[in-house]
């Protein structure tokens, strides 16, 4: 084999091996991608039952109901629509009503958002980044829902630290 | 005092970084000693008050001085000792004063044990290691000083986040730290062989220690992160595909394929650029993660607090450094002599074939980790790229690897048979098939898959032991040949042998959690009992009990098996009153390399409890896989050719081992 050919034998594998990569990226990105909604996104949107997505939002106070065997429903809320959610299993130790909280899973025929995940990936200072956002954006951000977030904020300051 | 002492120390040391960045560089180029030595004594003052700073902040958490902000922030004075220590590095301010205390410590090492080293090479090295340490340095002076006083000190402090209050928070930040960090120094030695010009097989052999120190660090902080995540936060889940956890991942992925492509460049030397592009992109793959972890455009239990401020500077310092380093990298790379001639097939040709898949797999999971945050700037939608995702990119790609792993050990240097070592491997593959046989008619249920990958797992396993076998000549002559032929094997073969056993270890753990996980949720009563996995477990009943600063719920669990007592298995619920926030103990049992694991949730009105209770087969393995990798590095690490200053092998006799 010549240097030429060597070369291309190995710059024709990266590139073959390159490709592959691609076609898994894209192919999986076709369907493995699940987006964020909040209750008023998906009563405009009219998502269609069975599709999976991530929903956030408040837990709306008062909606908490645990039924049977860790069955429980609840309502997030955004301030513009409600969204009834059926979970079973375990909440997080964060879950709290009137907090924050992000769900996996689909609506079902009946349009109940079942839940197979409900995420706690905020500690209990602030509210899941993604919340927070679409709430400003929506403008339905109070600043008593910031209550807890505000106190983080202040928190780098607290008692008026010397800067 | 020791507040101001400690911010006084580290402005110090942010002075001796900007001298041995500079006058170094002017040494060099002077070719005047005494200039280029400043960098050895400045490295090491560096270190001096660094280490001054950080010994300043863990005394004022000991004595739990509430005038420190920090301290009031992260501390409480009745937190156990380890804890008060622990949370030095439990929050952003104290995690970056770690980060850049480990960065002073590298470089220390290099300035210490570096005198074997060309001096201006040195002096170069430090000089790049001092631009990395004064911009940390000025980032924490200016976005996240420790040490802030507060005008009117509270009496008792907020105390740390309940979730880090946890032996794993002693080990794996700085394990981890140790690996991000580590990578610094090949950076460094990239950077100043491009500055210099000039690279040989020497340099890769100065570079290839450091690189398998901070990678093993690297793997076992990650290794200890899954672990960690995996006991306390009470879902049994090892891996998320967060991106914190990529962020970690990336710099691995990188830092194996440098490793690999490094002992090309040592022994044969070739893929010089190639390694130098491998050094840069490593750690920029650090600082990018510690980006994404420390300027809160992602939030997870990693992101301390959110200031836009500090993702602005760290951003600019990613971007000086990742611009730079390419730019000259573009502009000086091609000055750079090729050397080392080898055909497709061949040893380089296999470490060439584990450097594209680990790099595309790296680039893989960074797209992954990227493409969500890029939608949401861009298109202003948000969305999640989690374990599907990974499933259908990351896995057929490593699996790709897994397959080549055998074969890449046991092809010669230059032009490999693998015709030859495709027969040498046959038992390997044919152990593989008959474990695939084996687990098929065994299992029902599961994936389909599953006994394929497990069956790939053993032949990773058995590629290892073969290569192992045919370099001592174990089954072809008599044993006590073999036993003599294995010690005088170089510690780095054993080494090889090790860490690619370790992955195949990793990977039948993977699978086997995975697929043959059996779990039980529900409420159960005081009596009631719980069946899983054969295993029977009785809830004899709830119990108070008053920690240091919580209050816990234990729930009381036997274990039986056939109507025999096992072991009583104790779960709890720890309520902190400061934070007002709770975490969930999980109760493991081992048996073997599987585990049973209970973990509770809330308690009803009618006095029952909510409880998770998993059975995982050989979940262990997830780990131990990791910990067999390390150890592999650091049998590599004691290579005799690794060693600074070793004796050339004085006996001929071993000259005459097949060459590693």
């Amino acid at each position: 084999m010549t240097r030429k050919q060597r070369r291309m034998t190995i710059i024709g594998g990266s590139l073959a091996v390159l490709a592959l990569a691609a076609a898994l990226v894209l192919n999986a990105l076709r369907d493995s991608i699940v987006f964020f909604s909040t209750p008023t996104m998906v009563a405009e949107k009219h998502v269609e039952p069975g599709k999976r997505f991530r929903l956030g939002g408040l837990v709306q106070p008062g909606s908490l109901q645990r039924g049977d065997n860790l069955a429980v429903t609840f309502e997030v809320a955004d301030g513009g629509a409600k969204l009834p959610v059926a979970y079973k299993g375990i909440l997080p130790d964060l879950f709290r009503e009137g907090q924050g909280v992000v769900a996996e899973g689909s609506l079902d025929a009946h349009g109940v958002f079942k839940a197979d995940t409900v995420l706690a990936k905020h500690d209990e200072t602030y509210m899941p980044k993604d919340v927070a956002d679409a709430l400003k954006k929506q403008g339905h951000w109070k600043d008593d829902y910031g209550a807890k977030p505000a106190a983080t904020t202040a928190q780098g300051n607290p008692q008026g630290a010397v800067r | 005092m020791i507040a101001e002492s400690g911010h006084y120390a580290l402005v110090l040391a942010l002075g001796l970084a900007l001298i041995q960045s500079i006058v170094p560089l002017i040494g060099a180029r002077l070719r005047d000693v005494a200039l280029m030595n400043v960098a050895r004594s400045a490295a090491l003052a560096q270190l001096l008050f660094v280490g001054a700073s950080f010994t300043a902040l863990v005394m004022l958490h000991v004595n739990s001085d509430f005038s420190v902000a920090n301290v009031y922030e992260n501390s409480h004075s009745m937190k156990p000792l380890i804890y008060k220590i622990t949370g030095v590095w439990g929050n952003h301010e104290g995690s970056m004063l770690l980060w850049v205390s480990i960065l002073a410590l590298f470089g220390g090492l290099v300035a210490a044990f570096g005198n074997n080293l060309p001096l201006s090479l040195r002096a170069h090295v430090l000089a790049v290691q001092a631009w990395i340490a004064s911009a940390f340095y000025l980032f924490i002076l200016v976005t996240s000083n420790p040490f802030l006083r507060i005008a009117n000190p509270p009496i008792e402090g907020r105390d740390l986040n309940p979730v880090l209050q946890d032996i794993g928070l002693a080990v794996h930040p700085p394990m981890l730290y140790l690996g991000y960090v580590g990578f610094s120094i090949s950076f460094s030695f990239a950077i100043a062989a491009l500055i210099e010009g000039r690279i040989d097989a020497a340099w890769a052999r100065w570079v290839r220690p450091w690189t398998l120190v901070a990678w093993i660090f690297l793997t076992l902080g990650i290794a200890m992160g899954s672990y960690w995540a995996y006991y306390e936060l009470g879902w049994g889940g090892w891996w998320f595909w967060d991106p914190v956890e990529n962020a970690s991942l990336m710099p691995w992925l990188a830092g194996t394929a440098l490793l690999h492509s490094a002992l090309v460049m040592e022994k044969r030397n070739a893929l010089k650029v190639w390694t130098l592009l491998l050094s840069i992109l490593t750690f920029s793959l650090s600082l990018l993660g510690t980006f994404l972890v420390r300027s809160g455009v992602i939030t997870s239990v990693h992101a301390f607090a959110t200031d836009p401020t500090r993702g602005v500077f760290i951003l600019l310092i990613l971007c000086l450094f990742i611009g730079g380093s390419l730019s000259l990298f573009a502009g000086r790379a091609t000055a750079l002599k090729q050397g080392g001639l080898f055909a497709p097939i061949s040893r380089e040709g296999a470490l060439v074939l584990n450097n594209l898949l680990l790099t595309v797999a790296c680039a893989v999971v960074l797209f992954g980790t990227l493409y969500p945050l890029a939608m949401e700037v861009l298109a202003d939608f948000k969305m999640s790229v989690g374990a599907p995702f990974y499933n259908l990119t990351f896995v057929p790609l490593f699996t790709l690897l897994l397959l080549a792993v055998p074969f890449g050990p046991m092809l010669a240097w230059k032009r490999g048979d693998l015709l030859g070592v495709t027969q040498r491997l046959l038992a390997a593959g044919v152990a593989g098939l008959v474990v695939i046989a084996i687990v098929w008619a065994w299992t029902r249920g599961g994936s389909a898959l599953a006994p394929l990958a497990i069956g790939l797992g053993v032949f990773v396993i058995a590629g290892a032991i073969t290569d192992l076998a045919e370099r001592t000549g174990l089954f072809r002559l008599p044993v006590a040949t073999a036993l003599h032929r294995a010690r005088g094997l170089p510690r780095s073969a054993w080494g090889t042998v090790f860490a690619h056993a370790g992955l195949g270890v990793a990977l039948i753990g993977i699978v086997c959690e995975t697929t043959w996980n059996s779990e039980y949720i529900g409420t159960m009563r005081q009596n009631e009992v719980a069946h899983i996995a054969g295993y029977d477990l009785k809830l004899d009943g709830l119990f108070q009990r008053q920690g240091p600063n919580y209050r816990e719920m234990i729930a009381e669990f036997n274990v039986s098996r056939d109507g025999e007592t096992h072991s009583v298995m104790t779960p709890s619920k720890r309520s902190f009153t400061t934070r007002g926030s709770s975490t969930t103990e999980a109760a493991l049992l081992t048996r073997g390399a599987s585990q049973l694991y209970v973990s509770l949730g809330d308690t009803t009105a009618e006095g029952a409890i909510a409880v998770r209770i998993y059975h995982k087969p050989l979940v262990l393995l997830i780990w131990w896989g990791p910990v067999l990798m390390a150890f592999g590095g650091v049998l590599s690490l004691s290579d005799r050719r690794l060693r600074v200053g070793a004796p050339k092998p004085a006996r001929a006799k071993q000259r005459l081992q097949p060459a590693e």
